[in-house]
């Protein structure tokens, strides 16, 4: 717990950084870049479990754990989702998803 | 002086999660989102919880970022820069978002947070993280954390079975 920073001024900041991540999935067009704003919501939900178990229930682990989870299967996640990209990028030579009509061949 | 820190990692947080969502250079997008990542590891080490500070920098910082610029190398050129984007969607998607935001926060200013009045507290540190994985009682989490083992093994398997070169 930090001394002299109410809990609602990290979770404005998290809150923040989630819609930042969701304008950025909507606007972009670039599945990398995607991914990077997936990545964006995915860190700040992260940052609302630490903050809410260390201010809001100290006595257990749960919400860090539940952020332990999250960054490994963002991990995974990423994983595949990078070999799909460079998958499509074989196929179709741009990973532009408006040039990207079906995923099936 | 914690404070002074907190809100200079805030407003690196979120200048650095403006520029990685607006930039039109894909390779400095993917360098913002390093630094967002990092300084959400400085966040947590403010928080005191040193394990998920070194798990964020090792995975996501010394990890995805790492496997994100490495997609970008193969995938893009890197001198290219993105077009603009259609004021219509910017303007939509921007109002989206803002409003989204509005309404999340003016929820949370007005919702009571009341801490749990607890006296004994648990210290997040490796021990009790080590602890809490591995045991099967009440609070443990021996089956996620096994479940996750498998479902890292199946992602990487998968990942090598999608990206590697078909025979024909």
């Amino acid at each position: 717990m930090i001394e002299g920073i109410d809990i609602t001024h990290i979770l404005i900041v998290s809150t923040c950084m989630f819609f930042i991540g969701v304008y950025g999935f909507l606007v972009r067009r670039n599945l990398i870049t995607i991914l990077m704003a997936t990545e964006l919501i995915l860190n700040a939900v992260s940052i609302n479990f630490v903050v809410l178990n260390k201010f809001l229930y100290p006595n257990v682990l749960q919400g860090y754990m539940f952020s332990v989870f999250i960054i490994a299967i963002a991990a995974a996640e990423a994983a595949v989702a990078i070999a799909i990209i460079i998958n499509v990028y074989r196929r179709y030579r741009t990973i532009n998803v408006e040039n990207v009509h079906e995923m099936k061949y | 002086m914690n404070v002074i820190f907190f809100y200079i990692i805030a407003a690196a947080i979120l200048g650095f999660s403006i520029l990685s969502v607006t930039s039109r250079k894909i390779l400095r997008a993917a360098t913002f989102l390093l630094f967002v990542l990092i300084s959400t590891a400085a966040l947590y080490f403010l928080l005191q919880v040193h394990f998920l500070a070194a798990v964020q920098l090792m995975v996501y910082a010394g990890g995805i970022a790492v496997l994100i610029i490495f997609s970008i190398l193969l995938t893009s050129n890197v001198d290219f820069t993105f077009e603009k984007i259609d004021w219509k969607k910017q303007l939509f998607s921007g109002l989206l978002a803002l409003g989204g935001a509005a309404i999340t926060i003016l929820t949370l200013l007005q919702f009571n947070f009341k801490a749990l009045v607890q006296t004994q507290t648990v210290t997040p540190d490796i021990r009790s993280f080590g602890r809490a994985f591995l045991s099967y009682d009440d609070g443990g989490f021996v089956l996620p954390f096994e479940v996750i083992t498998v479902l890292l093994l199946a992602a990487m398997v998968a990942a090598i079975m999608v990206a590697k070169k078909s025979k024909q």
